[in-house]
């Protein structure tokens, strides 16, 4: 299963409303970080397919949302249980393997 | 034994790409290895404006010529792989490039894996970066959309950066430990000339806090009369940005008692050879006087023709 794109309507339904494991990759127009953290998720959402939802909004469309979501700086790859958010990793501290070890934690 | 390239370019901004162009145009068979994603430093710069050829006042960046320098040396063929370097083994004929992904052999090693943002060095630091502490407008600006920002430096990048941000921020203050900029004057004029910019002078950021884990105050000491500015994000705001360019930190920690260097930059003669033979340094972790794209570009072009005399014996 690939990712679900979120748009600032969609995020609440599919993450805040929705039982379970959700992944949500903030990224931004812009941010080249963020290109070059997504690859390495969509690869993570092949190898987890079936365990957790992954999710990707892009927050250039969506500012309000991800502040809300205390998320002010791209990347951050947050992970929500039953709609609250419990884990995050973000900037430098968001590479391919500490996103995974996070995943890990929460399946 | 497994292929032994003839040269490993280690990183893939502007001193890694000229490299890879310059080896690719000799038909040299090269190797980049690149971690991330192409650029380094100037994919995260808005603006670049004193690179030769750029067009200023356009929608030119830094990652809109990143993409240019990559198409050309893709042109030219010189070989990619994306992974994260964790070891080196530099002595020898044969040199090996130990990363996650795989081992790779080179007979020749160009050095070009640049340099990070220096952190601004206030306590509690790290608890806020991404939370309000950014190194990277082009990534966080739109989040301060109509809210208050604070740029910590006095240079070229910081004042272009600080600009940058008046695009988003309501109000960009910059704030400089000593008491005029440094960067050139054609950036301070504009700067000045912004009605959205202000500054705090001869000024340091000790500390930075907030209640929700978001940055909403901070504490600024004037260094000539230790007076303390505290500030706090507007109430309807509920926080504010600090972004830091205050320069940079070479990225040589794998390197270290293997190549010379000296407080992390590494030392090279004028022909970017190192103190092995057969190993060479390129860009903004070397030590040298000035520090920009044309400058990391020009030591790429040099390390790949040196290479190729080395080669030659």
């Amino acid at each position: 299963m690939s990712m679900l794109e979120l748009d600032k309507k969609t995020f609440a339904p599919e993450v805040l409303e929705t039982e379970g494991v959700v992944l949500v990759d903030f990224y931004g127009d812009g941010c080249v970080p963020c290109a070059a953290l997504m690859p390495h998720v969509h690869e993570l959402s092949e190898k987890y397919d079936g365990q957790l939802k992954f999710c990707a909004l892009n927050t250039s469309k969506a500012r309000r949302v991800a502040i809300g979501q205390q998320v002010i700086g791209l990347p951050t790859i947050g992970i929500y249980e039953n709609g609250t958010k419990v884990d995050e990793v973000c900037k430098d501290d968001a590479t391919p393997e500490a996103v995974e070890e996070m995943i890990k934690r929460h399946i | 034994m497994e292929n032994v390239y003839d040269v490993i370019i280690l990183g893939a901004g502007p001193a890694g790409l000229s490299a890879g162009l310059y080896a690719g145009r000799s038909r040299l068979n090269a190797l980049i290895i690149e971690k991330g994603e192409d650029g380094g430093q100037i994919a995260i710069t808005s603006e670049i404006e004193n690179y030769p050829g750029q067009l200023v006042d356009t929608e030119e960046s830094g990652p809109t010529l990143i993409a240019r320098m990559t198409k050309q040396v893709e042109h030219f063929g010189a070989e990619r792989v994306s992974d994260t370097i964790t070891a080196v083994e530099l002595e020898g004929d044969v040199k090996k490039v130990i990363g996650k992904k795989g081992e790779y052999c080179g007979r020749a090693v160009i050095i070009a894996t640049g340099a990070n943002p220096r952190p601004i060095g206030c306590k509690n630091e790290a608890q806020f970066v991404g939370k309000g502490i950014s190194f990277c407008a082009t990534c966080d600006a739109n989040f301060f959309t109509d809210l208050e920002v604070y740029v910590v430096g006095g240079g070229d990048s910081a004042v272009e950066e600080a600009m940058y941000l008046t695009g988003f921020a309501r109000k960009v203050t910059i704030i400089h430990r000593r008491d005029e900029l440094r960067a050139v004057k054609s950036i301070q004029e504009k700067a000045f000339a912004n009605p959205k910019i202000d500054f705090m002078w001869d000024s340091v950021v000790e500390e930075v806090g907030g209640d929700e884990g978001v940055l909403a105050t901070m504490k600024v000491r004037n260094v000539k009369t230790d007076e303390i500015t505290v500030v706090e994000a507007d109430e309807d705001d509920g926080m504010f940005g600090l972004f830091g360019f205050i320069g940079f930190l070479p990225n040589t920690g794998l390197f270290e008692g293997q190549v010379d260097m000296d407080h992390g930059y590494i030392v090279t003669d004028e022909d970017m050879k190192t103190n092995i033979p057969g190993v060479f340094a390129a860009g903004d972790l070397r030590r040298k006087s000035l520090r920009q794209v044309v400058t990391a570009a020009a030591d790429g072009a040099i390390a790949a023709m040196q290479v190729l005399k080395y080669l030659e014996g």
